[in-house]
């Protein structure tokens, strides 16, 4: 059993704790936004927030995350609905096309922000190069997160 | 030049092709009116009857419905995996129908057949894939045209807008609106001409009525569609060529977008698999003795073609498939490399062109006698390796069989294909399954094929337990159905100027489209033509198919033409192009996006390429900076790509913009980086750190034209990608003076100034 916040909601998980977060959150909290793509760490669909900042999920053990505040795409909205900045500027750019990494690059592109607020071309290729799209929107999401910036 | 596709068709079969089976109507319970394009006429299921008509009505393809709350809803044959066809398809609709777009609602298509994409089905074409030419520019012969090309309501070769949008949901929508009025004017007694209609209403201005579509729906069910609805003239859109919000998106930036990984059935258990390394091995033994004893582990199945580890959770399942030792069989492919493949296809090639024993796709002229004529003959080769699709959604499906029936959740792009073969291992009534197509994560191609559907339903049949299996990105890697490996020579004959007189064109392996290995220039006499060199890599189709080779081959065989030449590529394609209007103005407006004459430092270049495929043509010039402190790991900077596209017109215009966007990244990806490799007869790479993808840190900035003329609608999800290729390569020679006749460029050192 491993105990941590998740979304602001306090959680109990009956997992081994070597069990990646990713799966944590999917199999045992149905919180099916965060996504499995290379189980790896090498193409960023998996990322949420622990305290915050960006991790892969798909390859940080459940242990890792033991009585830490945890966001998954699903607790970036406000409680009531409202949509973050991020988000809004997604949808203003069109930005996903399959958009099964869009979880992913919008927990990216959050955390990204919180931590740098007006972000240079170069701070968004650092921040970003770790989730693939295989879409490959990356002139939108680069323009979305200069957008979501002037919020 | 001779295009080889086949027009020959039993006459007699235009008997069965009437207009009036093309357009049904009627009410269904609750009131509500639904108005199809019919795919084949004579044949009706029960399971249709919540979208379709009274007795006797020969309905076959729903796509749109007035419910009597005035919504309507559009119904889709197609699946969304991110090319807006949702948003483009429903456009169509409203557009001939005048119906409020805020209210439309978009709904997928169940797979069944009777949602076919395509008018005939095989027996009405008597297993004669052939379009009959008397059918070819009707309704009807866009949708023959389908049949021939695809297979039952799959989703690719960038038809949904081309032939279901402009052939079906337009026409769809034209008789809806059309038995509206005529209904409408019957009950106000007025002329149907004095009427309009707007956003879902119908006006009678004189006498200052108006009322929703949905009043006159029980009026309108009681008379016959109109054989031949009028369509709206481009100039009077109001919706096409308009860009409208995509509907798909606001669910993809919340975490609400349900994939096809996101099935949840209750009771479910995970699966995981591992096939043969070499692929087509099977499975001699397994030691399972260390996997069964791990926590979570439900069972280790043998399955013949993989191994299969069934467990509590994704994660449990692969701890224990990573520890089982299988032993596969073998079957002399052990031994095969990427090398021998080559050399393989070669030795194929070198053959066809000493014993002429070659399939002939294209052939004009008297390529004999230009060749003997010819001031110049200049020779060259090229090859392309195999590329996996890398689908960010790794592949899979959940089953549940039970009680003689089957429902599978997945993401596919061939739903009705899926439902045959699901069928066809359980030994059951198509109408027993039901496939509940999901988001595809990522479909180019890859969702076209059941494989991994078909594991996930054996597994539910074997366990007796609903199970999502989902593969390890390792797995899908090394199990795809490749883009193949392909090699090519080229003979061409130049005259005095260095102008091509006949051009020989011999390449492995021929996928799909046919017209894929044309050039769109007068290159005088012509002969195109193939040899297949099988090996045990499966194939498929890779986002533009053939075009992808071709594009590279072709492509840069004119730019070392333009180099010999001593012409610049532009120009030279511009003589080539000269009695080709339409052509040459794409690629104008692509040197001018992309500023062809632009002064650039030593080091940077720009390359251009063009090439029609699914009825657009596209355009693009690149930037290239070589410059070793602009080096990115060592690799060329794409810095700029200028993409210039003729699709007739964009149905949503940034929805387009956004598919050649994505086409561009797509093919710079295979471009750069793209190589599966085959050791040891077994695919060499794994997963993204071996097969790279370009990142937002190298990333080009992308500008795109898109030009308005009068031509037929063309695709938009696969041609932006064929021309990424060559430009790059040719900007590559223009600032290095080094050709690349092979791919990737990643396997070239331009760490060192050449």
């Amino acid at each position: 059993m491993v105990a941590l916040i998740v979304n602001g909601k306090p959680q109990n998980i009956a997992m081994d704790p070597e069990t990646p977060l990713l799966w944590a959150v999917r199999e045992s909290l149905g919180l099916n936004g965060t996504k499995f793509g290379c189980g790896a760490g090498l193409c960023g669909a998996c990322t949420v927030h622990i305290d915050g900042a960006p991790v892969r999920s798909c390859s940080t053990p459940l242990s890792a995350a033991e009585g830490l505040n945890v966001t998954t795409i699903e607790g970036v909205a406000g409680p009531d609905g409202t949509l973050h900045a991020v988000q809004e500027a997604w949808i203003a750019h069109q930005v996903p096309q399959c958009g099964y990494c869009q979880s992913g690059q919008i927990m990216s592109a959050v955390a990204l922000l919180k931590e740098t607020p007006d972000p240079t071309d170069a701070d968004i290729d650092t921040a970003m190069s770790g989730n693939i799209c295989r879409c490959g929107m990356y002139t939108r999401i680069r323009a979305a997160i200069k957008t979501a910036a002037k919020a | 030049m001779g295009k080889q596709i086949s027009n020959k068709a039993p006459r007699s079969q235009k008997q069965k092709w009437t207009r009036r089976g093309f357009i049904a109507s009627g009410l269904v319970a609750g009131g509500a009116l639904v108005v199809g394009v019919a795919v084949r006429p004579g044949h009706r299921e029960k399971k249709m009857a919540k979208y379709m008509a009274a007795e006797g009505e020969t309905l076959l393809s729903a796509f749109v419905k007035i419910a009597p709350d005035n919504t309507i809803s559009a119904i889709i044959p197609h699946a969304e995996m991110g090319q807006g066809v949702l948003t483009a398809l429903g456009a169509m609709v409203a557009e001939e129908m005048d119906a409020d777009w805020d209210s439309l609602e978009v709904v997928e298509a169940p797979a069944h057949k009777d949602y076919a994409s395509f008018i005939a089905g095989r027996e009405f074409i008597l297993g004669d894939k052939a379009i009959p030419s008397f059918l070819q520019d009707t309704i009807n012969g866009a949708f023959m045209k389908l049949t021939a090309a695809m297979d039952l309501q799959i989703t690719g070769g960038s038809l949904s807008v081309r032939y279901t949008g402009a052939s079906g949901m337009q026409i769809a929508g034209a008789a809806a609106r059309e038995l509206i009025v005529i209904a409408a004017a019957k009950v106000w007694e007025v002329k149907p001409g004095e009427l309009r209609t707007e956003k879902s209403y119908v006006y009678h201005d004189a006498s200052k009525r108006s009322a929703p579509y949905a009043d006159f729906a029980a009026e309108a069910g009681t008379s016959k569609p109109p054989i031949n609805p009028p369509l709206k003239a481009r100039k009077d859109y109001a919706l096409m060529g308009k860009p409208l919000p995509r509907i798909d998106i606001p669910a993809k930036v919340d975490g609400s977008a349900n994939f096809g990984i996101d099935a949840t059935v209750p009771g479910m258990k995970y699966a995981t698999v591992m096939a043969a390394p070499v692929i087509g091995n099977t499975v001699k033994s397994i030691d399972d003795k260390d996997a069964r004893a791990m926590p979570g582990v439900i069972d280790v199945l043998n399955m013949g073609s993989y191994v299969a580890v069934v467990a509590d959770g994704y994660w449990s399942a692969k701890q224990a498939l990573d520890v089982l030792d299988v032993t596969f069989t073998t079957s002399g492919n052990e031994a095969l490399s990427q090398d021998d493949i080559f050399t393989q296809y070669n030795t194929a090639l070198d053959d066809a062109l000493a014993d002429g024993k070659s399939e002939t796709l294209h052939k004009s002229g008297n390529i004999t006698k230009a060749m003997d004529s010819a001031a110049e003959i200049f020779e060259v080769g090229y090859s392309v390796p195999f590329l996996a699709h890398a689908c960010m959604e790794p592949m899979n499906a959940t089953a549940w069989v039970r009680d003689g029936k089957c429902d599978v959740w997945t993401g596919t792009q061939n739903p009705l294909g899926m439902r045959g073969i699901t069928a066809k291992i359980l030994d059951i009534d198509p109408d027993n399954v039901a496939v509940h197509n999901q988001f595809l994560g990522g479909g180019f191609g890859r969702r076209a094929m059941t494989d991994y559907f078909s594991q996930a339903v054996e597994l539910s049949q074997k366990t007796g337990l609903p199970i999502k299996l989902i593969w390890s990105r390792e797995e899908d890697t090394q199990h795809d159905f490749y883009r193949p490996a392909a090699a090519c020579k080229f003979k061409i004959g130049l005259d005095d100027d260095g102008m091509p007189v006949a051009w020989d064109h011999v390449f492995t392996h021929k996928l799909d489209p046919v017209e894929s290995s044309l050039p769109c220039y007068d290159v005088g006499a012509l002969k195109a033509h193939y040899v297949e060199s099988p090996t045990h890599i499966p194939h498929g189709p890779w986002r533009s198919v053939d075009h992808t080779q071709h594009g590279f081959f072709i492509e840069s065989a004119i730019d070392e033409l333009a180099a010999k030449a001593g012409m610049d590529g532009y120009a030279y394609r511009r003589k080539l192009l000269a009695g080709k209007p339409r052509f040459l103005n794409v690629l104008d407006r692509a040197a001018k996006l992309g500023k062809w004459d632009e002064k650039l430092p030593d080091g940077m270049a720009k390359g251009i390429a063009i090439m029609e495929s699914f009825g657009t043509i596209v355009a693009e010039v690149l930037t290239v900076d070589m410059r070793p402190e602009s080096l990115h790991n060592d690799m060329p900077r794409v810095t700029h790509v200028a993409c210039a596209a003729d699709a007739g017109m964009a149905v949503n215009p940034d929805g387009f913009k956004a598919q050649m966007e994505s086409g561009i990244i797509y093919g710079l990806t295979a471009a750069l980086y793209g190589k599966i490799s085959i050791e040891d007869g077994a695919v060499s790479q794994s997963n993204f750190h071996d097969y790279e993808m370009i990142r937002m840190d190298n990333s080009p900035a992308i500008d795109v034209d898109i030009i308005i003329s009068d031509a037929k609608l063309g695709g938009a999800g696969e041609p932006g990608t064929p021309p990424v290729t060559p430009a790059l390569t040719n900007a590559i020679f223009n600032a290095t003076g080094k050709r690349l006749r092979s791919l990737p460029v990643s396997d070239f050192d331009f760490s060192k100034p050449a």
